[in-house]
């Protein structure tokens, strides 16, 4: 789902150990195992662990098992039976087909090029200083947090009738497939800049340099030291940015135009427009085998990633570039990203003052007029303060539910001896890791459609409720907020909790003394991604936001779909706003993290 | 105040802890020594209640601490790598103790004021645990486990990480102070110097089983067996046969003290009592290597590949000590002679390295 790709933002992999890697949020179980140490006693600290277990796991099966369960049963049952013959039926009608294969191939092609594009940036930001890189490296981080809906804004401003590109040159994008695929990359850069950068600047240079030493020429030394040290996160990356495009749904919604749709686009026209269930049910399972493969894969690279690499601090491998060769590539990377990240959001800021009679806040004022069609009930603007406020009701659960996971499963293990009984904690809590990372594999729009069919009657009846809107961006929050808290939880050396059980702490005291402090920090952090991933969230909220209280996303998704200048003027507008509440959080975050580094 | 009764603890397979019986009298400084591996650590977690004893029991002043949760037994364990809270200042960490035991602030404060006199740290409450040295840390590490007054204070390889000119500087001070405050303490150290400075008592072990205990002078004599004596660096070891005074080795005959147990055995011979000779008497050995050692004897160790037997090491002052390769005669002083227990391991294994402490 398009959702997920956002989670994975954060300023710097090198020096934020508190913000999940890329690797780390699609990991799910290979993360390291629980330490076998032993404290007493045993049987109270297994009941505190099931407590805690109970709450992420009561609101997966209530929020997440269930809608799922619900709408696929109600696409596959018809008077009690199973219809399983859909499934061949419906995979054998040519259009569906058609999607799958464009689903397929614009994920290969949106990978390919995003890695021919990235990783000679990643090599910049791993070997090269220069000055600006930090301010830099924010900006590449920036599309990251931002919504898909206002990427897609962004791209059609640029690109879309009427875009500057348009304007200039009469060249439009929006009917071909390039819009989407550049859009995807402009997602995607810094994924790749962040995995397989972050590793290539720990990577220790004399490793190739001892290559040098023993008569190997420069290429050869990079092909025989640098290159298979690099390419399992290579691999990583390009798996990554393929999950993420193959789920892909608000880029497309908005880019895609009646000709291209991915398997998550189709499964919303299928429901919300043609009401055919049936179809969207196996379409929703199938993205779900998909995706499941995907993980499986990447778990398994993951596993032969796991060798021994000699790493040191990035900051000794980094050098000022020297010779024309150096510095032509640096400025072919800095090239790259002005036009495929500044320019966009430039030209989005730029429509959205740019109004009919020169620029001006002409957009911005008519988002506070209440509206007179049947678009919006309510006065555009107010879609602000509804995001705000959904996005922090939906980050102070994911924070409830996401930082119990995490900490039952960082909870001091009991076992007194390793690989002990036949169906051992270990796998209760590697199976339980897994579960939680689910939705990250799951259709949005089906969640966002199975909370309408199956949250709508005693006892629980919460269609007519507002908490439904920031229950299913929780639930995306959720993994994000686990993948930010576990590595820093793990991080924290048991024999600190040790030293404070021998001082006279109790296991209670002793989390809240020696525990906490640590990781208050990664708590801020999840928060502020769980609030932007909630503030983005576009395929679950659009089915279920009430027409009188829409999100910044759905409305501007809305605007988008009407004809005429001013719901695209006031789309833009929308957009920005979204870019810069998003940008504000993400430049905050980047303050906790300095704050950080100054302490210690 | 410390018991001990056949305390067992099993990883797996390998059993790190086996039927260890233990007893510390109050006031009094035991020292386990033992190389990496031998379950050194793994017995102070288990006196600490980190670690649950598989079998057995651990009496603190007569009460059974089964079931007792680390931090109601009033132990103090200070960690090998000490462990202090890193986002605590000095003070913070000595204060966490006397705080998690409800001890009002005035008192702490002046406890804590206290026991950085004591260490040697007057003053340094304010400065951040990062910014301190090797030496430091351990001192902190010390008066924070000081602090809440434990009844037993335990330390893991408590000089470990220091250099050789503080580490004996602080075996020194450790045990005045321990003297002075009257602490209970058990030790563990792979070092036997350390140990032997430190302790009242030492507990030699050997996997998981305690093979020899006494005063430090006690051990450092009559080794008991094969293993501690090759532990505290003694290789000179063979099997013999006694007769009356004299025991059959391969290194011919040697004369042994009064009292040797008589029948076949194994012997030790210190370096010291390695005496060269001029080539034509006693036992023929060729020098094959020296190693100055130091020290204010200016002590050389010197390798003999005796004609027949095992290899022999001598000790010698740098003045006496022969040339590589030439050739020497060997007698044996009877006072250096020691006979062993435990012989049917003697030739078995050499012990593992002293050298790294498992952490």
């Amino acid at each position: 789902m398009d959702l997920a790709r956002r989670e994975v933002a954060a300023p710097d992999a090198a020096d934020a150990p508190e913000v999940p890697d890329v690797a780390d949020l699609v990991r799910g179980p290979a993360g390291p195992e629980p330490d076998a140490t032993a404290v007493a006693p045993r049987s109270r600290v297994g009941w505190v662990r099931l407590a805690l277990m109970a709450v992420p796991a009561a609101f997966f099966a209530v929020f997440f098992g269930y809608p799922v369960v619900a709408i696929v049963g109600r696409g596959l049952r018809e008077g009690g039976q199973w219809q399983l013959g859909r499934i061949g039926q419906v995979l054998s009608d040519p259009d569906i087909l058609q999607v799958v294969w464009f689903t397929l191939w614009q994920a290969a092609a949106s990978t390919a090029l995003t890695l021919a594009l990235a990783l000679p940036g990643a090599y910049v930001f791993a070997r090269f200083d220069f000055p600006g890189k930090r301010m830099l490296r924010a900006v590449v981080t920036v599309p990251f947090v931002l919504p898909t809906v206002v990427v897609g804004s962004a791209f059609l401003a640029l690109a879309g009738r009427g875009g500057v590109l348009d304007e200039w040159f009469g060249v439009r994008l929006d009917t071909s497939v390039w819009a989407i695929l550049l859009a995807h990359v402009f997602f995607n850069y810094a994924v790749v800049v962040r995995t397989v950068g972050g590793l290539w600047s720990q990577l220790d240079p004399r490793q190739e340099e001892a290559a040098r030493v023993l008569g190997a020429g420069r290429l050869t030394a990079w092909r025989r030291v640098t290159l298979p040290a690099l390419a399992p996160s290579v691999a990583a990356a390009a798996l990554i940015v393929f999950l993420f495009t193959f789920t892909s749904f608000g880029v497309i919604q908005v880019l895609g135009g009646p000709r291209y749709a991915t398997l998550e686009v189709e499964i919303y026209r299928q429901t919300a427009t043609l009401l055919d269930l049936p179809t969207a049910a196996v379409l929703t399972l199938v993205q779900f085998a998909a995706v499941a493969a995907l993980l499986a894969v990447h778990a398994w690279s993951l596993r032969k990633r796991e060798s021994a690499l000699s790493l040191v601090p990035a900051e000794h491998t980094a050098r000022r570039p020297a010779g024309a060769g150096q510095w032509v590539l640096l400025c072919s990377v800095l090239g790259v990203i002005l036009v495929l990240t500044v320019v966009p959001l430039l030209v989005l800021v730029q429509r959205a003052f740019g109004g009919p009679d020169g620029y001006g806040l002409t957009f911005f004022r008519a988002l506070a007029a209440q509206s007179d069609s049947a678009t919006f009930v309510v006065a555009p603007v107010e879609a602000v303060g509804n995001s705000l406020a959904y996005a922090a009701v939906a980050t102070v659960i994911a924070l409830v539910v996401g930082g119990s996971a995490a900490a039952a499963l960082t909870l001091p293990d009991t076992r007194r001896r390793p690989g002990g009984g036949a169906f051992g904690l270990a796998q209760l809590v590697r199976g339980f890791d897994a579960l939680l990372m689910l939705p990250l594999g799951t259709s949005a729009v089906t969640v966002g459609f199975g909370f309408l069919v199956a949250l709508d009657e005693p006892p629980l009846d919460l269609r007519s409720t507002w908490i439904l809107v920031p229950l299913a961006q929780a639930l995306v929050g959720v993994p994000f907020v686990i993948r930010t808290m576990l590595p820093v939880l793990r991080a924290v050396d048991v024999r600190l909790r040790e030293a404070a059980a021998v001082l006279g702490a109790s296991p209670l005291r002793a989390w809240r003394e020696v525990d906490f402090p640590l990781v208050r920090r990664a708590l801020v952090v999840a928060a502020g991604f769980a609030f932007t991933v909630s503030l983005g969230e576009f395929g679950a909220t659009v089915f279920i936001a009430r027409p009188d209280a829409p999100t910044l996303p759905v409305a501007v998704a809305r605007m988008l779909g009407r004809a005429g200048e001013s719901y695209y003027g006031q789309a833009m507008a929308l957009s920005t706003i979204l870019m810069l509440v998003c940008a504000g959080v993400l430049l905050a975050l980047e303050r906790v993290r300095i704050d950080r580094q100054g302490e210690l | 105040m410390l018991r001990l009764d056949g305390v067992t603890v099993r990883f797996g397979e390998r059993t790190a802890l086996d039927a260890v019986d233990l007893e510390v009298a109050a006031h009094e400084t035991v020292c386990v020594l033992g190389p990496s591996g031998s379950g050194k650590s793994t017995l102070l977690r288990v006196v600490a209640g980190l670690q649950q004893a598989d079998a057995g029991r651990v009496l603190l002043s007569g009460r059974d601490q089964s079931g007792v949760p680390p931090h109601r037994r009033g132990v103090g364990l200070m960690f090998q790598d000490h462990q202090l809270f890193p986002q605590r200042d000095v003070a913070g960490n000595v204060a966490f103790g006397p705080r998690m035991h409800r001890t009002d602030r005035a008192e702490t404060g002046r406890r804590v004021a206290e026991l950085l006199d004591l260490v040697g740290l007057p003053g340094a409450g304010g400065r951040a645990v990062t910014a301190l040295s090797g030496g430091e840390q351990q001192r902190v590490a010390l008066a924070r486990a000081l602090a809440p007054e434990p009844k037993l204070l335990m330390l893991d390889e408590p000089l470990g990480q220091l250099d050789r000119g503080l580490r004996e500087r602080l075996v020194v001070e450790l045990r005045s102070l321990f003297r002075r405050l009257g602490t209970t303490v058990l030790a563990v150290t792979h070092d036997h110097g350390e140990a032997f400075a430190l302790a009242d008592r030492v507990v030699v072990m050997e996997n998981g089983r305690i093979a020899q205990a006494g005063t430090p002078l006690e051990v450092w004599q009559r080794p008991a067996s094969a293993f501690v004596a090759r532990f505290l660096g003694f290789d000179n070891i063979t099997a013999a046969t006694v007769h009356g005074e004299r025991a059959a080795t391969g290194w011919g005959h040697i004369a042994v003290p009064q009292g040797t147990p008589q029948g076949s055995t194994l012997l030790l011979v210190r370096p010291g009592g390695v005496l060269l000779r001029p080539p034509d008497e006693g036992l023929r050995c060729t020098v094959e290597a020296r190693t100055f050692r130091g020290g204010d004897a200016s002590t050389v160790t010197v390798l003999l590949r005796p004609h027949e037997g095992p290899a022999l090491e001598a000790a010698c002052t740098l003045r006496d000590a022969p040339e590589e390769g030439i050739e020497v005669g060997v007698v044996f002083d009877p006072r250096e002679v020691v006979a062993l227990h435990g012989g049917d391991r003697a030739d078995a294994e050499p012990p593992t390295e002293p050298v790294s402490s498992r952490s």
